[in-house]
Order: C-alpha cells, then sequence, then structure tokens
C-alpha cells in the first residue's frame, strides 16, 4: 500500500523563460495540501506534470501509486482534476454532461450531485453557454466532486467565485476528508483558503519549492516581534530573524525559525520586546517571497 | 456551533480550543461525555484536520479531554473541568494585568488598589435596583 498520494522527485522543466527545478513533492493520503505561490511561480506547470499534461525533462512522478506520464490513463479513473482552462461543451446542459460522466465512471453519486446542484444554486436544464464565470466554475467543480475521485487536483479552485460559493466550495473539500484515504491538491492565490483548510502548504517561487511543511508547524515557526530600542542600543543579528525594519526606536523583527529564547536574547540586547504576534499566512507569504527574491540578488 | 474569526488574531488552533472549553465550562459537554472524533470536528467546522488534531492535542495536555485508543474522545471525567477553565481564565487575565502593569511601571500596591476600586464599583452596580 502507498502511503502517497502524490511523489514528485527531482522533477525539472525548462522552458524559454521558466524553469521549474528539482521539485520534491509528497502528498499524504487522507490530507488536503495548499500550493502557495506568487503568479508564475510554477503551480500550474506542477499541477500539470502531475496530470500527465505536460512531460518532466527529468525526474520521477507518482500519483496514487501509478508512474506518470506513463500509467496515466490507470491514474486518471481515480483523479478529479480542474483548472480554469477546462472547458465543458457550450451548446449542451450541465444535465447532459452529468449523465456523460455518469456513463463513464462507476463511482458517480448522483444524489450528491443533486445536493451539489442545490447547494451551488444551478439548473441542470441549462445549456452551458448561458452560464456565467462563477457558474462554469461551480458546475466544473460539481462534475469532478461527484465522482467522488480518490485525489483532487484543483488549479485556483475558488478564483472568480463569489464569497458564498467559494466557502461552499471550501465546506466541500473539507467534507472529503470524512472519508478515510482520500487527498486533495490545490492551488490558490487566497491565502485564507489555504491555511484555513490545508495540513500541508507548499510554497513555490521561480520554479523552486521554498517550502513544503506540515501547516501548524510552519505558522508557527513565523513570528513578529515589535521592539523598543533605546538610543545607543544595537539591535543583535540573531538566528532565526530573517528581516528586522527599524524606523526611529521602535523596529519590527520577523522571525522564521521563532525559539522561545529570542525575545530574551533581544531584551538581553538592552531592546525592550512590546509584542510577539501570530502571523497570518498572507503575511507570512510576503514576507517569505521577499525574503527568498533577497537571497536570491545576494 | 464554531466559528472560526478572520479578525481574531489568534491562531485557528487557539480558537478552537477556546471555543471546546467553552462547550464544556457552559455545560454543553458534560464531564465523561463523547466528543466529536477529529476528523469529524474538522469537517463540521469545515477547517483542516491536522489544526483541530492540534487543538486536541493540547486540550490533552491540559487534561480538559482524554482520548481513548479505538474508543475515541472524551471530556476529562473530573468533574470539576469546568470550574478549573474558569480558573485558567481568570489566571490569564490577571497574568495579562500584570504584564500590563509592569510596562506602565506601576507598582503592585497601586495594582491592588484599582483592582480594589473595580471590585467595589462592580460590587455597587450590581447593588443598585435598576
Amino acid at each position: 500500500m502507498n502511503d502517497y498520494a502524490i511523489e514528485l522527485s527531482g522533477v525539472c522543466k525548462s522552458y524559454r523563460f521558466f524553469d521549474l527545478q528539482n521539485i520534491a513533492l509528497r502528498l499524504n493520503c487522507g490530507t488536503i495540501m495548499g500550493l502557495i505561490g506568487p503568479n508564475g511561480a510554477g503551480k500550474s506547470t506542477t499541477i500539470r506534470i502531475l496530470m500527465g499534461l505536460v512531460y518532466p525533462d527529468r525526474g520521477e512522478v507518482r500519483v496514487l501509486g501509478h508512474c506518470i506520464p506513463d500509467a496515466q490513463v490507470a491514474a486518471k479513473w481515480d483523479i478529479g482534476f480542474a483548472s480554469d482552462d477546462m472547458r465543458l461543451y457550450d451548446s449542451m446542459t450541465l444535465g447532459w454532461h452529468i449523465n456523460f460522466l455518469k456513463s463513464i465512471y462507476s463511482s458517480w453519486d448522483d444524489a450528491y450531485a443533486h445536493l451539489l446542484l442545490k447547494r451551488f444554486g444551478l439548473n441542470s436544464e441549462q445549456k452551458i453557454k448561458g452560464l456565467s464565470h462563477g457558474q462554469r466554475v461551480k458546475a466544473a467543480l460539481l462534475l469532478v466532486f461527484a465522482r467522488r475521485p480518490k485525489l483532487l487536483m484543483l488549479d485556483e479552485p475558488t478564483t472568480g467565485l463569489d464569497p458564498v460559493a467559494r466557502h461552499e466550495i471550501l465546506r466541500e473539500l473539507t467534507s472529503v476528508m470524512a472519508e478515510e484515504g482520500r487527498s486533495v491538491l490545490f492551488s490558490s492565490q487566497n491565502t485564507q483558503d489555504i491555511e484555513q483548510i490545508s495540513d500541508q502548504i507548499t510554497f513555490i517561487d521561480r520554479g523552486r519549492i521554498i517550502d513544503s511543511v506540515d501547516k501548524e508547524l510552519y505558522l508557527d515557526r513565523w513570528r513578529r516581534l515589535r521592539l523598543e530600542v533605546p538610543d545607543g542600543v544595537q539591535l543583535p543579528t540573531l538566528p532565526g530573524v530573517i528581516g528586522i525594519r527599524q524606523t526611529g526606536r521602535l523596529a519590527v523583527a520577523i522571525a522564521n525559525a521563532f525559539e522561545p529564547h529570542l525575545p530574551n536574547a533581544y531584551e538581553n540586547s538592552g531592546a525592550r520586546v512590546h509584542a510577539v504576534e501570530n502571523m497570518t499566512l498572507e503575511e507570512i507569504f510576503v514576507a517569505n517571497v521577499e525574503h527568498s527574491r533577497e537571497e536570491v540578488k545576494a | 456551533m464554531f466559528v472560526i474569526s478572520q479578525t481574531d488574531k489568534r491562531p485557528m488552533y487557539l480558537q478552537i480550543m477556546e471555543q471546546m472549553k467553552q462547550r464544556i465550562a457552559v455545560g454543553d459537554w458534560a464531564a465523561g461525555q463523547a466528543i466529536p472524533s477529529i476528523r469529524q470536528l474538522a469537517v463540521d467546522i469545515g477547517v483542516s484536520v491536522i489544526t483541530v488534531k492540534r487543538a486536541y492535542l493540547e486540550l490533552e495536555r491540559e487534561g480538559v479531554i482524554v482520548t481513548r485508543q479505538g474508543k475515541g474522545c472524551f471530556v476529562a471525567l473530573d468533574s470539576n473541568v469546568g470550574a478549573r477553565i474558569r480558573e485558567q481564565e481568570l489566571a490569564q487575565h490577571l497574568e495579562q494585568a500584570v504584564r500590563s502593569a509592569a510596562m506602565m511601571g506601576l507598582s503592585p500596591k497601586n495594582l491592588e488598589r484599582r483592582i480594589r476600586a473595580i471590585y467595589e464599583r462592580v460590587a455597587d452596580a450590581e447593588k443598585e435596583p435598576v
């Protein structure tokens, strides 16, 4: 039995203006992974490699135990994939699509499909060409969810949705976890979504994986320290601190490897620690990307 | 009903811990009662399993809940668990007050006087017929 729904190692892919470099990634079965990164970081390329839509130059890819791209047909019976460049048949109704998929996939859950129709506020008799962008996204996700696949791979599933629809989608994603052994990989520009529902967070920037870790550990490593620096005191350079901004006597230090003794170290240098704050994923995201770009420049 | 607030600065696992404690403190979850599994609560709230798992681990460490292998999670049998939670809350508030006072350079005597003043004000307010 394979413990990983997804396993990537040493995966490289070169384009003229972009390189995916040495991607290594593991998604445990029964968990949700959020893929996060700036525009053009390589999130979609990574997902497309996992789906066998793009062939890597080098490296190994396994999805649900199948080698990709060679065994992608076998793997895809159990994968539900959606991305915003996927098209449904414009002149057909949503109901036609439902019947079509029902005839292909034995795992199709008709009761669930009808429940989702109601929850998403969709009408099965409506033709796809009459749907708004948000409704099309919801229709595509419905068609994927109702198959109850072992692995959901969703490229920006919540982009362009209204807040209510977004929450419905997030709720469906977490409800997948009620059944043992099902897994989700999704990318998003919405850090709040990722923070809320992911067990594991993977950060990609400029074709490299910066971090791929347990979400709770990850959020716990980052802290913002608000400091008061009396005249004549020089803030020390401490391990685990990736940046300090100071204006006048007030300074803010960002730590990406926070240790409980860190505030004491600042106090010992003569500074006063006013607050030690947790950071949201959004704040971490910005600090992390800025930091990694400084490192690249250096 | 669990609510995860986006304006609450605390991490989600702390918010979940607090709301579980509240349920116990108000008596919705009685001592020794079975509570939802980690996975079930994660699905109910709509947050990741790992976040709820962390809340459960911390509550177990605090002795508020217990996990029995193969049987599930329960509120601790300790019949005073509600009172203990309120006691913990009070301790936290007091510590916060002392820290704030220290930062302002307030003497312990001074802080004591102010607490007493608040006490009298609250007691007066309760005596007053409305």
